[in-house]
């Protein structure tokens, strides 16, 4: 399981104590709010519409049962029930004191938690595959590696204060679940013929006000040159980034602005500079890495699940549910439970402290303590027996939390959105609910087929709508909330950035334009195509005659 | 007809708690709008900048600014529907936030 260092547990229990301190000069006028402003967001702490808001660090999304309940005693105690789980596999709370945070991060700190590295221009933390260590078509799991960036990136004082924040991703599957592709740096593993592990160096992703899809600077990077590697991806951003404008200065500018070649021949002339590799990875600290992410020790299970295929045969609604909600495991007789957060009109990510608990719980039981947090915004038990399936949707029925839309419509991803959101220019939270209400039916749902509907409330881009199959963007028209759609995004092996389809609808008419574009669908697809890759083959403009048609 | 009067209403976060709260005619800090001085005039909300500059420094408040607004009916209006939804509380969750607590701005995020 997951747990940090000894010299990890200093430095957050040493933070802590420092964040008390400037919280107490702060509130008692030692600190302006200048000075006190980066001290707070280097602790995960936002100013809000409402309230501060604190976001915790859930790196890889990897989480204890005992973890999971300490966020729920976080929303009970100090914030208003609940918590929302975002799209950086993080969580935030909505209504924060400033008063109360110096307890809450000690709270967190009982449980090797915190909020470094959510906020601010530095190496932000490491994403990865929601299903990493368990799924069934891995080559291996992603998080050590994740782990080993995590640990040379905290508080790095030479990336520290970087042009711009920086977000790193790994997967260790073919099939991308952890959108590498649209991260600053995404890394990608691959097996050459010798069995030897190498990873995919890709740069220059990114979402916001302008999307990009990372380039490939290396196809297959030996482990063992990772970190040294990328210290020199980092040093040529640092030096050339751009400084003078906020929006210009993502890695992903750098590299478009120089062009692929030229970055990558700047990266390799770096790299050439630092011939004595300091920093490269030792195998036994990667294999001492490791171990806190071994897969726990599973029995072995018949691939015939017999009680399994009787509740399913029995229980039409666990049926549904088994087949869209659960995933391949990478062991016989086991199965990847996704929890679905998006409930019929529900707010996508959120949980009340009580639903964390009955997800401890269950993991607790069934899934050798250990849950995730998927950046599409929903909760996984990595590790769970096929025979245990039903009863654990038993309980997750009890808790509403047994919504079967996984990967379909219903399974949405929004930002908070201008109901939360100081940066936002509309509300994404509304819109979301009002499709997910339309199309509450699950035939329907399952009619479409897989379906990512993401919805931002800016140009940021936090939810993700530059990457869906359906892009959502809230943006304002003279005070009024206005919506734009575009077609054709995916965070997948072959990503894409979505194209706008023309001009915006206000809130009310997005159900029934989503509704056009999913009926477009149905007529034209071909047996079995989905609407990507419907969308692929026939491009935008049936889509554009059915919205857009002459009345 | 009712008698619509334009102005600037001066808000701010409280520094201790985060909680919107809007600088009223005595010179405190209220958590309803309604309570709000709307400043008529560009000396008005001079004035409201000044004293929301000092009640920064006595750490009150964090974040002051100025926004438009109008009365309505002796209802104050924020313009924009960022401020009304600051009045509220999330349109999400009107369980929570001033709409839940008695101190709700008069007017709904989008009108009806």
């Amino acid at each position: 399981m997951y747990r940090y260092d000894e010299f990890d547990h200093s430095f957050v229990q040493q933070r802590t104590n420092q964040f008390r301190d400037q919280a107490n000069r702060r509130l008692s006028g030692e600190l302006t709010e200048e000075e006190f402003r980066p001290l707070r967001l280097m602790n995960g702490l936002y100013l809000q519409l409402h309230a501060y808001m604190l976001r915790v660090a859930i790196p890889y999304g990897t989480l204890s049962s005992k973890q999971m309940r300490r966020l729920a005693y976080i929303a009970d105690k100090w914030d208003r029930g609940y918590g929302h789980f975002t799209t950086r596999q993080n969580i935030q709370y909505n209504w924060i004191k400033l008063e109360d945070t110096a307890d809450i991060l000690e709270a967190l700190a009982e449980v090797e938690m915190h909020g470094i590295q959510t906020s601010g221009n530095c190496i932000r933390n490491v994403t990865t595959d929601h299903w990493a260590g368990a799924a069934a078509d891995e080559i291996a799991d992603p998080r050590p590696i994740g782990e080993l960036l995590r640990q040379w990136s905290s508080l790095h004082p030479e990336f520290s204060f970087l042009p711009r924040k920086f977000k790193i991703a790994v997967t260790g599957a073919p099939n991308d679940r952890a959108a590498v592709k649209v991260h600053d740096i995404g890394l990608r593993l691959h097996k050459n013929a010798k069995g030897e592990n190498g990873w995919e160096v890709m740069v220059g992703g990114g979402q916001g006000r302008t999307p990009m899809i990372a380039v490939t600077v290396r196809d297959f990077l030996p482990e063992i040159e990772l970190i040294p590697y990328i210290e020199a991806i980092m040093r040529v951003y640092n030096l050339y980034g751009r400084r003078d404008n906020k929006y210009k200065a993502r890695i992903k500018i750098l590299v478009h602005e120089l062009g692929a070649e030229k970055f990558r021949s700047e990266v390799e002339a770096e790299y050439a500079r630092h011939p004595a590799q300091t920093t490269e990875v030792d195998a036994r600290e990667l294999a001492r890495i490791s171990k806190y992410f071994a897969l726990p020790a599973l029995e072995k299970q018949s691939r015939f699940a017999p009680h399994f295929e009787d509740a399913k045969f029995k229980n039409k609604d666990f049926a549904r549910w088994a087949k869209n909600n659960l995933a391949a495991h990478a062991v016989d007789g086991y199965t990847i439970v996704n929890i679905s957060l998006k409930p019929e009109g529900g707010i996508p990510g959120d949980a009340t402290g009580e639903q964390m608990r009955v997800m401890a719980d269950l993991s607790e039981r069934y899934s050798h303590d250990e849950l995730r947090v998927s950046h599409a915004q929903n909760i996984v038990l990595p590790h769970v027996k096929l025979e245990d399936a039903f009863a654990i949707w038993e309980q997750l029925v009890k808790a509403n939390l047994a919504a079967a839309n996984y990967g379909l419509l219903g399974d949405i991803i929004a930002c908070p959105g201008l109901d939360y959101c100081a940066l936002a220019t509309a509300r994404a939270i509304p819109v979301s609910q009002a499709i997910s209400r339309k199309f509450a039916d699950m035939d329907t749902q399952e009619k479409y087929g897989p379906l990512k509907i993401n919805i931002s409330g800016c140009i940021n881009a936090c939810g993700h709508h530059h990457v869906g199959h359906i892009g959502i963007l809230g943006l304002d028209k003279k005070g009024e909330e206005y919506f734009q759609i575009t077609l054709g995004g995916s965070s997948g092996d072959k990503a894409s950035i979505g194209s706008i389809l023309g001009p915006g609808f206000a809130a009310e008419e997005v159900p029934d334009a989503i509704e056009k574009i999913l009926n477009t669908y149905v007529k034209l697809r071909q047996p079995g195509e989905e609407f990507l890759a419907a969308y692929r083959r026939v491009g935008p403009q049936p889509f554009k005659d059915a919205l857009y048609a002459a009345a | 007809m009712s008698i619509i009067e334009k102005g600037q209403v001066m808000t701010a976060n409280r520094l201790r708690d985060g909680d919107v709260v809007f600088l009223t005619r005595s010179g405190a800090w209220d958590l309803a709008i309604d309570n709000a001085v709307l400043a008529l005039e560009p000396q008005a909300a001079a004035a409201l900048e000044l004293r929301a500059k000092a009640d920064e420094k006595a750490t009150l408040v964090t974040g002051a600014y100025l926004f438009d607004a109008t009365r309505v009916d002796g209802k104050i209006k924020a313009s924009h529907i960022r401020e009304r939804i600051r009045t509220l509380g999330p349109s999400v969750r009107t369980d929570l936030g001033k709409q839940a607590e008695g101190t709700a701005g008069a007017f709904a995020p989008v009108d009806a």
